[in-house]
This record gives C-alpha cells, structure tokens and sequence, in this order.
C-alpha cells in the first residue's frame, strides 16, 4: 500500500487482522461442513448396522417422515434468526389441519382447501407477530399462551375427537408421489429451495439477518423492525399450516392431537444446524441438514428395533453432543479475536462479542 | 505538594503492547500526596490503559510501579484497593437495582447471628460513609432511582470507605449536571486537603484548570510532559496534546456554502426544543454543549430515531417526514449514532453486510440483490476511506474501532446521502483514523453535502466546522463562526455563563 504515514498508523490494526484470516476461514469451512460431516458418520453407521438402510425406498420414507417437521423448522430458522421463538408451531399444525380438513368434508375442493389450512397458519402467525412486534412482549410467552390457545382451538372445532372420512379430496398431498417421489418431500424441498433464496438473495432476508443481529442497529440503518418481526411469524406460521395440511392428508383425518411437541424437534433442528439463539447468525441450509439427522436417527434407530424409551435417549444425547462440538469449534477462535480486540491477557470471561 | 521528596505514587517507564499496537511505551507518572494530578490526551493516547494498569484490569509489559518507593505488583482489583488505589469509572461500576447501603457493602456484608444479613448495622455504615462526604442519600434507596451525579458520589463514598490513598477519576464529569459537577469539585479539594492523591483524566480544559496542581500529557502512547498549571496555559496544553498544528489535523479547507439543504424550524421533542437550525449544501455545522444538553436529542429528532411532538425537517425545501428512520434515510438524511456498537453496526455480520445494509433498496429488483453491484459499490465505500478490501468478508467486530468507524460511515458514502448526521465521529478513535474521518468531512462538505457534527471535542468543533451552534438545557443558544470562535467562547454559552453575567471579559 503506498500510502502516506496517516494511513499506514490506520492500516496498523487492520494488518493484524490478516493473521486471523486463515483460522477465520477454516472456522467458515466448519460452520458449511462441520454438521454435515456429523450426519454423513450417522449415515454411514447407519448403513453399516442396518443392511437396508441405504435402499431408495428406505431414503424417500425418512424424507417423507421428516418432511412435517422439517418444514416447521424451516419457519422457524426465521424467527429464530431474529432471536425470537415460536413455541406454537405444533398447536398451529393441529388448527390448520383441522381446519382444512373440515372445509374439503363440507365441499370445499381441495386445492383451496390446502390453500385455507396455509392461510390459517399465517393469520395464527400473525397474531404472534403481533405481540412480539408491536406490544414488544418476550416471544417466549406469547407463543406459549398461543400454543396452549391454539391446542384449545383445534380441540374445539374437532370436539375433542379425531375427525376422520376416507374420502377427504386432498389425501394425496400426504400419500400421493410424483415421478416416484412422495408429495410431502417435494413440497419440503420447494419450501427449502424458497426460504434459501429468500433469506441469501434478496433484501428482505438480509434485513431479517440484520434485525436478529442488533435491532437497534437495524431501525437506525433504516429497517422497518417491527414489520421483519411480524413478518416472520406470519412465515412461521405459514410453514406451520403447510406442515398442518401435509399432517392431516397423510392421516387422512383431523386430529385436534396433530403436532403435539413438533416445536421442539423444529427447534432442535434449527439449533443442531447451526443457528444461534442469539439471533442474527445461521443458515436454512443447515436447518435441513438438522431435520435429516434428526429423521436418519430416528429411522435408524427403529430399524435397529431399539426401544422407543431408549431412542428418546440417544436423540437427547445427540443433540446435546451436536451443539456442544458447534460451540466448541467456535470457541477458541471467538476468544482469541477478542483477546485482541480487548487486549485482555490477564482474561476476565470473555462478555458479549 | 511538591515538597514532599517522595511521592506516593510513581510510574516508572511502564510499556504495554497489544498485538502490533505500543499501546504506552515507556510512560512515566507521579503523584504527590495531596495534589490533584490531571492526566490529559487524545481519546488513544493510552490515558485508558494506564488507569486499567493501575486498577489492576491489566497488567504491564515493562518499567514498575512504585508506592512510597516500593515497588508494587498489581495483578488484580483486589490487590489495586489492598494497595489503597480506588478507581471511578466513567461506566459506573455498581448495581442499580440494589440500594445505596447494599451497594456501599457489596462483597463485604456485615453478617449478623447464623450469617444472617444485618440490614440495620448496613444502613448505619452507609449514612456514615456517605456523611463522611456531606452527602445527604438515603442509603434505603434504589441506587438507580439516583441521578447519575449522586450515584457517582456513592461511588467515591465507597472509595473514601475503603481508605483510598490513590483515587482515579476517568471523566467523571462526563455525565453530570453542573450542579452536581460543583459538589463533586467541593469533595475532590476536600480529600486532597486530607492527603489523598487525585488523578484526574478528563478532556475539559476549564475543569482540569480548576482543579489540578499539575497536568501530564500523554499522546499516542507516548509521555509528553508533566508541568506546573502555574507554568502553562490551556493552549500549550493542546498542543501537547495534538502534537501537531491543529490546522494540519483537521483539514478545515476554505468553501463557499450553498442553497440551505437542512431546515430544521421548531423541532421538539420529549427533552429538547423547540429549536431550529439550517445547514447549507457545502457546509459543516457543529453542534457544540456540554452532555445532557440535547444535542444527540435533537440529531435524534432530526433524522427520526425519536418521534418529535412538534416542528418540522425540511430537506432542499420539501418537508422530510422524520417519523422514523426510514423515512429519514428516504428524504435524504443519514445518522452516524454516538455508540457504535450498540447502535450502528452488525457486530458479527461482515463488512460488507454492515456497509451495505442501508442501500440493499438501491442494489436490488423485486427485492431480489444485485450482489455484484453490492460487492462493486462496497468496494469504492471501502476504498475512499482507506479500509484493506481484504477486510470485507471479515466479522466488523474484528476490526479496530476506528475502522469500525469508517465501515458505519461507509454505509452512508454508499446510500449518497444529502444531509450527514455525525454524532460524536471520532469518540475512541485512533489518531490516524480520525485524521481520516476529519479528511472524509472536509471532502463530502467540498461536494456540496450538508454536513451536521455532535462534538465535545471542542477544538475538534472549532477546526472542522463553518459554524457552530451551542446548545445549552435543549435549545440552540448560541450561533458563531467556527473561525472567529474560542473554546473559551463555547464553553460560555455551553455553561450558560455568558447569559447570565454577560461580561464576556476575555
């Protein structure tokens, strides 16, 4: 840099900063790799005890299976890449499959029947939204008076009992394949396709990165807070009605039941694919890749003929281990970026970075 | 003072380095038992890390310290107060929701039978410490109900409690009413009449010149010199300081301003106003005034981060409508915030996200990015304010901070907006970088952009600026020419002085 003396003082700093570039990037290489690399030892263990876990049949089942779940967790890599959380999401799989199951028994066809269970979703959504966003109530607790409220609802409308008629118009939506390949998988790999594109590509997806990241930063450079806030839980809860329908077409039936703890297995999911709970950083991409280790171990562990008690346990340990290596990797690196920063050798813990 | 051939405290060539950074290198110090030694430099002279040394929050490279000749070692809080040094943050450093008393005990609860607290006997202990000082606090009382004047008493209460023999003072006037400023001035000449050696850092001159007996001067990491008050005046301090001409820092070129591009009539808010003010095209206009004097409030109100109650913001004679914000940035208006971290930047998204954040509108269709064109306009942003490119795909929280003070004026050179909001530009800000910063106003005003500073950097107001607004209580009260104007001048209006007994003898 042929530059004059001010700027070579200023340029000091940044120099140091080329030291950190290698292990920065290898940290980058993780956060792509690193999950995937748990899921392809999971599949090749899979393979290696179960004998017919690698059969096309067998793989299309497990996308099948996780297609519900994984499409809730992909909803709610939105909010949670605002720092918020939708604890409602399974109650609102249990509304809008109810609720479009009801529509298609009194007649209606099915395609604005699906489309109904969709919009059921986004107006339970918004009603969170709502709260997050414009009466500023922590996201916990409104989805959690939501998602007692929702449970209610479908219980209301279904009387309590399961709601079920052979001849519901929209089955195929759950059971139905094309060129080979179940419904529920296509509309979840559409669904992933779109909420990639959305969050990497275009304006919006960056402001939600941006209010996740600092809220207060993000008013300042101009974006429009609340409306990214609502905006994601209408998403979320979108991607719940979508998951609602998909549920109630594979059961062929209502079930006021529907969905009962799927939040949680969203969440796990977006959580084991590297999002921070923090807000502002992660990727949908590895939401997937969090939902298919999910939906393998599961599978897995069926084939294997493990008891059910015990599969809650090796998914909990999983988990716990998954994230630990995620925060682990992250760690050292965080630690010395900011040692520099601070110039604190002596170390007190390290606060926010 | 000096008469004492021993003194209390000596700093003796002391050097620490972060990273490729001479934070200090080989400074010296002294302070004499009851004398109030002002420490005195640029934000990044080192006046920080000496105190964080001295406080035990860091640990030196080189040279010793010494107490009563002795050399010291201090590796922690805990041995700095053991050794009798007592430190007043400028971030206060105690627990709002806990009551005065519960804070004046904190780590040293008097216990009563079975370990039970003694509430009655902490109450007691705090109302003596705190008349130990002539303060009148109710120690039930939430320390954050207090203003932040008598939560700092509470503080020095602590310090006096601990039988301090060294106290250190990091601005803390900083935040403080000038009431509230006079009893602690009362209280500072009282311990160094009792023996106790001050060290007083703050960058107002008229403060320091009340109070010290002697003023060192650091910059950039260097010692400059230590003099009498009696043998200098506050100019030669500045020099000391800036170690430079001032004219050659600040970069002040001669224009000719234009239309008026920012027309500010009446505006108030919640704390500020009503208040008007004009910047033309071309220009650079200082808001000058002491902390608390609304002068943030009314940037605020300006660009729309705050809702105004009344006024209105006209930009090139259209009225903007500064309701948020957004609208503020669509009219035309950019806002650099006061801090940084908290309010302008994305600490872990990259430089590029954070430039880029506030012109994604302009760099897409649909909604849909146009990367390349992003990448493409980043990269001039970066490169007119001298950051490395290679630095764009880096985490902003891993730059230094000035150059994490470019990137959030980078985000504006980007978006081309009319009217600049800078409010405080160069607070903890390298000298390199602020010499820069100062480069980068004088090029915008030269292109015709309108340019509104918030500074209590007064000789940073008077070099930069073509005028300089004073505010004092949320309203402008004085107007003048940056060329003609002193600090002395500011400082008057600022204080209110030359209102209320108009002598202006100077």
């Amino acid at each position: 840099m042929t530059e004059n003396t001010q700027s070579d003082r200023a340029a000091t700093p940044v120099a140091t900063e080329d030291h950190d570039r290698q292990p920065f990037d290898f940290a980058r290489w993780w956060d792509r790799v690193g999950i995937l690399a748990v899921l392809l030892i999971l599949v090749v263990l899979m393979i290696i005890i179960a004998p017919n876990f690698a059969s096309i049949d067998n793989i299309l089942n497990i996308a099948r299976s996780i297609s519900v779940t994984a499409i809730l967790a992909a909803g709610m890599t939105f909010v949670i890449l605002t720092a918020g959380i939708d604890l409602s999401v399974g109650s609102i799989v249990a509304v809008s499959g109810v609720a479009s199951v009801l529509v298609a028994l009194n007649g209606v066809p099915a395609p604005f029947a699906i489309l109904l269970g969709v919009l059921a979703g986004a107006a339970a959504g918004a009603i969170n939204g709502f709260f997050v966003a414009y009466m500023s109530l922590a996201a916990f607790i409104v989805t959690l008076a939501t998602m007692i409220f929702h449970r209610g609802l479908a219980y209301t409308m279904t009387g309590g009992v399961p709601v079920v008629d052979n001849a519901l118009n929209f089955r195929d939506f759950g059971n139905g394949y094309v060129l080979g390949i179940p419904v529920p998988v296509i509309v979840m790999v559409v669904v992933y396709v779109v909420g990639w594109f959305v969050l990497e590509r275009t304006r919006y997806g960056r402001h939600v990165y941006a209010v996740g990241g600092n809220p207060e930063a993000a008013r300042l450079a101009g974006v429009n807070v609340k409306g990214v806030l609502l905006s994601v839980y209408v998403i979320a809860g979108a991607c719940s009605g979508l998951a609602g329908v998909i549920f109630s077409a594979r059961v062929v039936s209502a079930q006021p039941t529907a969905g009962t703890g799927y939040e949680l297995t969203a969440i796990a999911a977006v959580v084991l694919g590297g999002t921070s709970l923090m807000g502002g950083r992660g990727r949908i991409i590895g939401t997937l890749i969090g939902s298919v280790i999910l939906g393998v171990l599961t599978t897995g562990l069926i084939l294997m003929n493990v008891p059910f008690f015990t599969q809650l346990l090796i998914q909990g340990i999983v988990i716990i281990l998954a994230v630990s290596i995620d925060s682990l990797k992250q760690r050292p690196l965080r630690l010395r970026r900011s040692v520099r920063r601070r110039g604190d050798v002596g170390g007190q813990p390290i606060t926010t970075s | 003072m000096t008469t004492n051939p021993q003194p209390l405290l000596k700093v003796d060539g002391v050097t620490k380095r972060y990273g490729a950074t001479l934070a200090l290198n080989s400074v010296h110090f002294d302070l004499y038992a009851g004398e109030i030694h002002a420490l005195m430099g640029e934000n990044g002279a080192g006046k920080s890390t000496l105190m964080k040394i001295l406080a035990g929050n860091e640990h030196r490279d080189a040279g010793r310290i010494l107490l009563d000749g002795q050399e010291i070692e201090i590796r922690s809080p805990q041995e700095a107060r053991a050794h009798g040094i007592a430190i007043i943050h400028q971030e206060l450093n105690t627990v709002p929701t806990m009551t005065v008393a519960e804070n004046l005990a904190l780590g040293r609860e008097p216990k009563g039978q079975f370990g039970v607290l003694d509430r009655r006997a902490m109450t007691r202990a705090a109302r003596e410490k705190l008349q130990r000082i002539g303060s009148q606090i109710d120690p039930r009382r939430p320390l954050g109900d207090l203003t932040v004047g008598l939560q700092q008493m509470v503080e020095i209460a602590r310090a006096i409690s601990e039988e301090a023999r060294i106290l250190v003072l990091d601005e803390p006037t900083a935040a403080l009413s000038r009431g509230e400023a006079v009893s602690l001035y009362r209280i500072l000449n009282e311990m160094r009449s009792a023996g106790v050696g001050l060290i007083y850092i703050s960058h107002r001159m008229e403060e320091v010149w009340d109070l010290a007996d002697r003023v060192t001067v650091l910059r950039d990491g260097t010692y400059v010199d230590t003099k009498q008050k009696s043998d200098i005046r506050p100019p030669d301090v500045v020099r000391m300081m800036v170690g430079r001409s001032v004219d050659d820092l600040y970069h002040h070129e001669q224009r000719t301003p234009g239309e008026v591009v920012l027309d500010v009539r009446d505006l108030s808010g919640a704390e500020v106003g009503p208040a008007s003010l004009q910047v033309r095209g071309g220009e650079v206009v200082c808001l000058a005034g002491l902390i608390g004097s609304g002068r943030t409030e009314l940037a605020r109100l300006i660009f729309g981060a705050d809702k105004s109650e009344s006024g209105e913001v006209l930009i090139n004679g259209a009225a903007a409508n500064s309701a948020s914000p957004r609208a503020g940035i669509a009219a035309g208006i950019a806002m650099v915030p006061e801090s940084r971290k908290e309010q302008a930047l994305f600490l872990e998204h990259t430089v590029e996200d954070n430039i880029a954040i506030s012109s994604l509108d302009r760099h897409s269709r649909l909604g849909v990015l146009d990367r390349p064109g992003i990448r493409q306009s980043v990269k001039k942003g970066m490169e007119r304010l001298r950051l490395r490119l290679n630095a764009a795909q880096l985490p902003v929280s891993a730059l230094s901070g000035g150059n994490q003070q470019k990137a959030a004026l980078a985000r504006w050179l980007m978006r081309e907006s009319e009217v600049l909001i800078l409010d405080e530009p160069t607070r903890g800000v390298d000298i390199g970088a602020k010499s820069e910063i100062y480069q980068l106003i004088n090029e915008l005003a030269s292109r015709g952009k309108a340019i509104l500073v918030v500074s209590s950097d007064l000789p940073e107001a008077i070099g930069i600026s073509d005028r300089i607004l004073v505010m004092r209580a949320g309203r402008v009260v004085a107007e003048m020419a940056a060329d003609s104007a002193t600090e002395e001048d500011v400082m008057f209006h600022a204080t209110g002085t030359a209102a209320t007994d108009n002598e202006g003898s100077r």
